[in-house]
């Protein structure tokens, strides 16, 4: 066992209002510059939709993430020397086209726009060639699944699910639904990103698990863009470099949440360390299919654990980051309430960012007085729920459809406790019973609740002490620093020839 | 006149390229890239970057193998037949890698395409020169033949009378005039090597065959460190 430590995510999607303002918020901070435009490190997506960039999730296609062939791991992309053959023209790879032209407007023309019948319009430029564009989609155009037939419908993830004629009834209008599901770089544990860069620039953090691109050895092979099966690693045009999420790790290493938890506004996001086991990292993504959600939460490991802590220490986790593993709301929400599963786990990434699936529409039925009631058989609703459970079975537990019944089981006990309580128009002993079937406590229902819907900033992010003065100081004798250049200088300042 | 050509400009192309490309690397790493298009534009790219990838390079490395090892190169050219095979690769090399290229300056030339507005100067220059030297390049084994043979005569002992600091210049000076511009050419594209794009080529990633596929780095000292403190992940 080798025990280290990662910060890691949870979004709580039932919460997701797909409002957008983390992707904002990320973007005026890390991707204004020219060569990003089009860059959305976060980015937030309507499903059923084909994602952005558009149709990512279709491996066939883009070749990302990890295949296990006679038991071994390997990049779906394909062997080294393939991929040092397609060194000089990636055939995997998204194009502008892809994602989308980013564009801006000639608003001058509003304010110097000649006397005339009409009024004057500000004609959409493009970012990357300044010249007069029309705009034909945009990074989320399929938002609220306006442009259905051709985004909703060919979500991979309902094709996969569903035949025509039930994708048909599916878009029918009065039984039409769909989510918001937010996306950043997942941090995974076997980064199929780092293992796809040829020249070794991508790199894990071994302290909190952060995957960076060292912009001083990247090269611009772009192989990354194509092995990152979720396509989180984006290529900067301009400067020739690659780029992606970097979990804001100057504000993390400040003490502050991500600017894009930060800005939450329906407060789904959940940041916290979890500590894991390194040496079963390649054991757990070989796994079968139906096995990766439960190795993955098997690799994570119990904080509370008095020998689980001696190692970690023993292995150079600080007992700050210990103590803040153990009041992490990602621990609860992945290992201890099981209720957080990861996004496409048959990728083998092993991603850190999770997810708590939407427990959407409301299975209510319509009675004759026309109010909407619960199922008075609270969970045989789930069978026949309007998403459909083999679709969120197809995002987040590779195809098993009773891992994502049980969480739903779990959330839906919650609701029906907690209206038991507040509402009382359900009896206690029907409540109760509820909670048994889906196996939670009544402590443990209050615990979820509290931390769903009334957590304060300080337990919605427990971000460890990232320690990076002991960093600076077991590498850099912080006197020998002073008296030699000084603060503000990261070369030595010589006297010029 | 020659004696600049063939002594001092070799010289100062070879000491900049070097020179500046080593400072490059070490002090501005972050300016080298193969700052790749693709993202901007695809379908051309293909029809010219493959092509013209594959073709300049095996033609760079006969060039090489024939300067660096003469005698063997003499004698695989030594039979009619293999020196006519030879040959009519060559010729076919030449001529894919000019068809990319002219696919690559295609590409860039329609003033509002993507890929123009992310040319620079220098990509604008070097592809000049490119052409120029494929051109001549391709001239010669076609109007000057079995250039494989007399170049081992005439071009490699000037190379090593270079390399031994005790340049020869008399088996180059009287050779006609489109061979002398190719061999001042492939020195001026020495010469814009460190100041280009050009420098991908010595950043091919050959160590990517062996290299563990996870890369970890770590803050602290005192952990299983290699060479900038990666850890090697297993």
């Amino acid at each position: 066992m080798n025990v280290r430590s990662q910060v890691s995510m949870v979004f709580h999607l039932d919460k997701c209002i797909g409002c957008h303002t983390c992707s904002l918020a990320c973007k005026n901070l890390w991707t204004d510059r020219p060569g990003t435009e089009y860059m959305w490190w976060n980015n937030v997506e309507t499903k059923p939709g084909t994602g952005y960039p558009t149709l990512y999730e279709d491996q066939e296609q883009y070749h990302g993430g990890w295949v296990v062939e006679d038991g071994k791991l390997r990049l779906k992309l394909g062997s080294r020397p393939t991929e040092l053959v397609n060194i000089s023209f990636n055939p995997r790879l998204p194009t502008l086209d892809d994602y989308y032209e980013p564009w801006t407007y000639h608003y001058k023309e509003l304010i110097e726009a000649g006397p005339g019948d009409d009024q004057p319009v500000a004609k959409p430029i493009s970012m990357i060639t300044g010249e007069e564009m029309e705009i034909e989609a945009g990074p989320n155009w399929d938002d609220d699944l306006s442009g259905s037939p051709i985004y909703a419908e060919n979500d991979p993830n309902l094709r996969k699910v569903m035949n025509e004629e039930e994708r048909r009834q599916f878009f029918e209008l009065q039984q039409l639904v769909y989510f918001y599901l937010p996306r950043i770089c997942n941090h995974c544990l076997n980064p199929s990103c780092v293992a796809a860069c040829p020249s070794g620039a991508i790199y894990k953090r071994g302290e909190d698990g952060i995957v960076l691109v060292s912009q001083e050895k990247c090269q611009g092979w772009r192989m990354c863009v194509s092995g990152c099966p979720y396509k989180k690693v984006y290529f900067n045009w301009n400067t020739g470099k690659a780029e992606k999420c970097i979990l804001c790790y100057p504000r993390l290493e400040t003490g502050q949440a991500p600017a894009c938890m930060h800005s939450c506004v329906g407060k789904i996001r959940y940041l916290g360390v979890l500590l894991y086991d390194a040496d079963r990292i390649e054991e757990t993504a070989s796994k079968p299919d139906a096995e990766l959600v439960d190795a993955q939460r098997e690799i994570i490991l119990d904080p509370f654990d008095p020998k689980i802590i001696r190692k970690a220490l023993a292995d150079g986790v600080d007992q700050k980051v210990v103590d803040a593993a153990q009041r992490s709301p990602v621990y609860k929400y992945v290992k201890a309430w099981r209720l957080a599963l990861p996004l496409h786990p048959e990728w083998r990434t092993l991603p850190m960012l999770f997810y708590v699936p939407p427990l959407l529409p409301v299975t209510a039925t319509l009675t004759a007085q026309g109010r909407h009631e619960l199922d008075p058989n609270f969970f045989s609703s789930l069978e026949s729920a309007r998403m459909p459970v083999r679709y969120m079975a197809s995002l987040f537990t590779a195809g098993d459809e009773r891992m994502v019944i049980t969480v739903y089981k779990k959330l839906l006990a919650g609701r029906i406790f907690k209206r038991a309580q507040t509402v009382g128009d359900i009896p206690m002993e029907r409540a109760s019973q509820a909670l048994e079937e889906a196996q939670l406590t009544e402590r443990e229902v209050e615990e979820i609740y509290h931390l769903t819907a009334l957590a304060a900033f300080e337990e919605m992010f427990v971000i460890p002490p990232m320690l990076r003065e002991v960093a600076i100081q077991m590498g850099v004798d912080p006197h020998e620093f002073q008296e030699e250049r000084g603060a503000g200088f990261v070369q030595l300042p010589a006297r010029g020839l | 006149m020659d004696g600049f050509l063939f002594i001092a400009f070799p010289y100062i192309a070879l000491i900049l390229a070097i020179g500046v490309g080593i400072y490059r690397r070490r002090r501005r790493p972050y300016t080298y890239s193969s700052l790749s298009s693709q993202i901007l534009e695809n379908r051309k790219l293909f029809w010219g970057s493959v092509p013209w990838h594959y073709g300049i390079t095996l033609i760079l490395l006969a060039h090489l193998f024939a300067a660096l090892f003469p005698g063997l190169a003499g004698w695989v050219l030594g039979g009619r037949i293999r020196l006519l095979v030879l040959e009519l690769t060559g010729i076919a090399l030449a001529f894919y890698a000019l068809f990319g290229l002219i696919v690559l300056i295609i590409r860039r030339l329609p003033s509002n395409s993507r890929v123009r507005h992310a040319t620079s100067y220098m990509d604008g220059i070097l592809l000049g020169f490119f052409l120029i030297q494929v051109a001549t390049g391709l001239g010669i084994a076609i109007f000057e033949r079995w250039g494989s043979l007399w170049y081992l005569r005439t071009a490699v002992p000037w190379f090593w009378s270079l390399v031994k600091l005790h340049p020869e210049i008399a088996t180059v000076t009287s050779l006609p005039g489109i061979v002398k511009l190719h061999f001042v050419l492939g020195f001026a594209i020495i010469l814009l090597f460190p100041f280009s794009r050009l420098v991908h080529l010595v950043m091919f990633p050959l160590q990517y065959l062996w290299r563990p596929y996870q890369v970890v780095v770590w803050n602290r000292r005192g952990r299983k460190v290699t060479a900038e403190s990666t850890e090697v992940m297993r």
